[in-house]
């Protein structure tokens, strides 16, 4: 690693502050991060830590709505959300590793947007609000490509809040090396329609998949998408997997997903 | 350089580090505290698995500074207090947990906070528990029945040794 310095402020105002210093970068969990700083593909000069800060913790259920904090480690929401929003902390629960969920954090993984990242997939399935120091994003505007997100330099995803759908499923495929999806597809029914996420398969980074949306809206079984066909020219293709494969991973995954949140 | 202080194994200590010295190169390095391993450092293996604040973490995978005022338990300090091994390390022991030894620190770790969490796992949960824990000796059979061995189950029906 490049030598820096690491500042952990207890409050979001001077988390904000101490961003301002050139080259500075937050840190949350770091479980994307430090990987990151050891390979040095990042060079930042201050690291500002996010986890001592206790506005960014805590969990709160109510009124149909999970809001998250968002320095709260997979393992936390795993651990605490089973009954308001159970789609949800099953999908925590099989991040990474044990250890590793005991560090990373839902907004670490957010603003990190890695196209093969699980929480994407929940926060656009779901249609949730990614809350920062500065304002409210809606999801849809949120996720802009392959590890770009609608987040400004120096802002911080503070929370994150998710309307509780009525019945909702995330299916993972596994890359097995990596233990990251190769394709994933979180389902979530709610009373004006359904959202299908997929994270895993493209170029563009989690996406939303509308022709599952309406087929699914009118008919929630995994017949309802047995006769789609996904366009493979913008999927990810590599060693592990060629564009096509992954089309049908993803209605493959969705179809179990509906199966088992019905 | 920044000064941190922890408790490691009941100790107080307290060291001037860089900012991006990793928790577990302070552990090694600078408390000489050695039984932690580093095996992959790219947060693969789990050898540096210790315990921060009671929670299994992986000590390549976060800064000594992040660590600064926590509760870190380390492979030295699972032993009883008269030098005895733990009941972990002991089945560990009697079911050949181990061959090399290597990844033996971070498995023993884990295996610690598994059975706080959820003191008789079935062996599907060990497994699953041990997701981020790397073996390239023994085939985990062994340390799956030493873990479940350790939880006071029947280990019998378990594969052989």
């Amino acid at each position: 690693m490049y030598a820096f310095d690491i500042e952990c402020p207890t409050s979001v105002a001077d988390a904000v502050t101490a961003l301002q210093a050139e080259e500075a970068q937050p840190l949350s969990g770091g479980q994307t991060l430090i990987p990151t700083l050891k390979q040095r593909l990042a060079a930042p000069s201050t690291l500002v830590s996010l986890t001592k800060i206790p506005e960014m913790q805590g969990i709160e259920a109510s009124g149909g709505t999970v809001r998250i904090g968002g320095a709260v480690t997979h393992a936390t929401v795993a651990a605490s959300v089973g009954q308001a929003y159970p789609a949800l902390a099953d999908l925590a629960s099989r991040i990474g590793d044990p250890a590793v969920r005991n560090r990373g954090t839902i907004g670490g993984s957010l603003a990190n947007n890695d196209p093969s990242a699980c929480y994407p997939a929940a926060a656009l399935g779901s249609g949730a609000t990614i809350i920062t120091n500065t304002r409210e994003i809606a999801a849809d505007d949120y996720f802009q490509g392959m590890f770009v997100t609608a987040l400004e330099e120096g802002e911080i995803v503070t929370g994150v809040s998710f309307p509780v759908p009525e019945k909702a499923n995330y299916q993972k495929f596994i890359q097995p090396a990596s233990r990251f999806p190769l394709v994933a597809v979180f389902v979530a029914k709610y009373g004006d329609g359904v959202r299908v996420a997929v994270t895993g398969a493209s170029n563009e980074g989690v996406f939303r998949w509308a022709e599952a949306e309406q087929a699914l809206s009118a008919n929630f079984s995994a017949d309802a998408v047995s006769g789609l066909q996904v366009d493979d020219s913008n999927l990810i293709a590599d060693l592990h997997g060629s564009a096509d494969y992954r089309a049908h991973l993803i209605k493959v995954m969705t179809g179990r997903a509906v199966t088992a949140a019905a | 350089m920044a000064k941190v202080s922890m408790t490691v194994n009941g100790t107080s200590v307290s060291r001037e580090v860089e900012g991006q010295t990793l928790l577990v190169s302070m552990l090694r390095e600078d408390l000489r505290l050695t039984g932690t391993h580093v095996g992959c450092d790219t947060s693969q293996c789990g050898a540096c698995v210790v315990h921060v604040n009671g929670k299994a973490v992986k000590s390549c995978t976060m800064f000594a500074v992040e660590a600064d005022g926590a509760e870190v338990s380390t492979i030295e300090g699972q032993a009883n207090a008269d030098g005895t091994l733990s009941t972990i390390q002991q089945a560990f022991q009697e079911h050949h947990g181990l061959q090399c030894g290597f990844c033996t620190p971070g498995m023993v770790m884990s295996a610690a906070a598994l059975l706080k969490d959820n003191p008789t796992p079935t062996e599907g949960e060990v497994r699953a528990y041990l997701d981020g824990n790397i073996c390239r000796c023994t085939g985990y059979h062994n340390i799956v029945k030493a873990i479940m061995a350790a939880s006071g189950q029947d280990v019998s029906a378990i594969a052989a040794e």
